[in-house]
């Protein structure tokens, strides 16, 4: 299995680069993800990722795109509820690479 | 020993990432220079949780120590549980008919990628080990194998390049139905350890969650709450999706992906919006969560029957007379093609009805009975084209009428829009293109691969794009969404033109306030 290496210790990702054990997050290994990636996670990038560990701790599965929007437009306005631009903050679409970095498992089935 | 041919295998079936290479879009789809090992290295991944393969019953080690008995036994059980196999296996004379008929040979030039080449990975092993000839003398005849960790890697290789659409067999003077051929090797496959994950994580969620994404019921009730009070923002009008409420008349069984992904969720507001203005009494389950069946992508018969339990068990439950599908391609397959050999038929549902039925069957009849009406000038910004997905097209009827599966959709189409247009003739109906995702190759570990799968269906919508200035691609499966959606940038069209057909309703169904219902 690949892993990652921080603080010493050897994390266990998947072959896709999701974390084998969600426990192991930090917020360092989301950052040390996208560090991988060559993108830098600014503040909205984080409201995104937050806001998908809050919604899976409570459905254990992040959230459908839809109410991704429509909290994105809640907290920064109404310009940036959009599909659009969530994947202009996560090229890679926000499901995968976000849920990447936010620890969380890939969805699975038809998406 | 089994330490080393074990690593051998690892080796061999080594996952790497590749970048995807994007066919040009020519409007030609030409049968190309073959070009040898070409997708080889298009590996799927591995399932190797071990407490899911357990939970399957499958070996969750790896490939099993003595593999190579193993696997033979299974192969003869296969052949003599599935005579179709057995038959298919000595009745193909290498004509060459079905050669230039699949996508991925077209969009790989990987000639193990020819039907028929595909197949013959099975008739060497089958010509080695299963004919008096091959017992005799065994690979010295030409046309027969050793089976040997290097077979093996080609199987797994290959039988999961195939995504078991079928147009090859349209084309094949006897009938060969090389799904079955491609079900079969997978099946013995698993047998012996080397399990795919991207279709098996889903068989596993689909048995013991309920769905293929592995929604529990909270997060299944919140995202449909979100949709009705979304219905309520958009129209002003209380449009209801009931959850498990006994004594509706009607089941609706949908892809899992409905609840969830895009541009799925958008024919959900479709089919709401359908019952509602129709006035008929329906109903989600949490339990039946899932249309879509994977347990049919392998010739595990008995998976498949786990995962349809769901759907037999809610409609008894929650006491519906009747049961209507969403869109998904091969749910509709099993439904109406193996459902009644598992469980028994629907019987016991309205008889007056069609048994499960169609969505597209059920809104085109609700159009024509007057009881539901769409102005079709709502989607007057699009021209549209429809993808028959070949679940649909060639695995199973639709509305009780010789080709309705063809017709209905498209039938249903031309009441939600004013400019319709058909793709090349050579590349819909019974002789359509895959998606290049099906039966298990949706996974990203695939994208390589199912970009170069979509070739073709890519090659013909861009011809009718060019000639009528196509703008939405109608299509009535969950897999067919997902991977146009993710394909359509690459190739260099915006996501948002692909959609369902519902979707289409959805924007175009006149609705109103109906007081009491």
């Amino acid at each position: 299995m690949p892993t990652i290496e921080f603080n010493g210790k050897q994390i266990e990702i998947d072959e896709d680069g999701y974390l084998l054990n969600l426990d192991d997050w930090s917020k360092e290994i989301g950052e040390i993800m996208a560090r991988q990636d060559e993108m830098v996670l600014t503040d909205a990038h984080w409201e995104v990722i937050n806001f998908l560990r809050q919604y899976y701790e409570k459905y254990q599965i992040a959230p459908m795109i839809k109410i991704l929007v429509k909290e994105i437009a809640k907290v920064m306005g109404s310009e940036k509820g959009n599909t659009k631009y969530l994947y202009e903050l996560f090229p890679d679409g926000p499901a995968r690479q976000a849920c990447r970095y936010a620890g969380l498992p890939k969805p699975t089935g038809c998406v | 020993m089994e330490e080393v041919d074990k690593k051998d295998i690892n080796d061999l079936l080594k996952w790497k990432k590749i970048k995807p290479e994007v066919p040009e879009l020519t409007g030609n789809i030409s049968v190309p220079e073959i070009k040898l090992w070409a997708s080889l290295d298009y590996k799927s991944q591995l399932l190797k949780q071990k407490d899911a393969l357990k939970r399957l019953g499958l070996p969750s080690d790896g490939l099993v120590p003595d593999w190579k008995n193993k696997f033979l036994a299974k192969m003869g059980e296969m052949l003599k549980k599935y005579r179709s196999v057995r038959l298919f296996m000595d009745i193909c004379v290498r004509c060459g008919a079905c050669a230039d008929k699949c996508h991925y040979f077209l969009g790989t030039k990987d000639p193990l990628n020819m039907p028929v080449a595909r197949q013959e990975l099975m008739r060497r092993v089958y010509r080695r080990y299963f004919t008096i000839s091959g017992r005799l003398f065994g690979s010295r005849l030409g046309s027969a194998d050793e089976l040997d960790e290097e077979m093996l890697a080609l199987w797994y290789t290959y039988f999961y390049q195939c995504s078991e659409c079928r147009r090859c067999s349209v084309f094949c003077p006897y009938g060969i139905d090389t799904a079955e051929i491609t079900m079969a090797a997978r099946e013995i496959l698993n047998s012996v350890g080397l399990v795919q994950k991207y279709t098996y994580e889903i068989v596993d969620k689909a048995q013991n969650i309920g769905n293929n994404l592995g929604m529990v019921p909270d997060a299944i009730v919140n995202s449909i709450e979100f949709v009705q009070d979304d219905l309520k923002e958009q129209t002003g009008i209380d449009i209801k999706i009931p959850i498990d409420e006994v004594g509706a008349e009607v089941l609706f069984v949908t892809p899992s992906a409905d609840f969830f992904a895009s541009p799925h969720i958008e024919s959900l507001y479709g089919y709401a919006k359908v019952f509602h203005q129709a006035g008929i009494s329906w109903t989600m389950s949490t339990y039946a969560s899932e249309g879509g069946n994977f347990g049919l992508f392998s010739h595990n018969y008995n998976q498949m029957k786990i995962i349809n339990k769901r759907i037999w068990d809610a409609a008894k439950e929650l006491k519906v007379k009747r049961v209507v599908c969403g869109e998904c391609g091969h749910m509709w397959r099993v439904l109406s093609s193996f459902s009644n050999t598992m469980w028994g038929p629907f019987d016991w549902l309205d008889q007056r009805y069609p048994a499960p039925q169609h969505i597209c069957e059920f809104t085109l009849d609700l159009i024509n009975s007057g009881a539901i009406k769409l102005d079709k000038t709502a989607n007057d910004d699009l021209t549209v084209t429809f993808h028959d997905s070949c679940q649909v097209a060639r695995g199973s009827e639709l509305g009780g009428k010789i080709d309705g599966q063809f017709e209905i959709p498209r039938a249903l189409i031309r009441e939600c829009v004013n400019r319709f247009v058909d793709m090349h003739e050579d590349t819909i109906r019974e002789k359509t293109y895959c998606c290049g995702a099906g039966q298990g190759l949706l996974g990203d570990d695939m994208l390589p691969l199912r970009v170069k799968g979509a070739m073709p269906r890519m090659q013909a919508l861009k011809r009718v794009k060019d000639s009528h200035d196509v703008n939405f691609l109608a299509l009535i499966c969950a897999i067919c969404k997902a991977q146009m959606s993710k394909i359509f940038p690459l190739y260099g069209y915006p996501m948002e033109e692909v959609g369902g057909i519902l979707q289409l309703v959805s924007r175009s169904i006149v609705l109103r306030n109906k007081e009491g219902v």
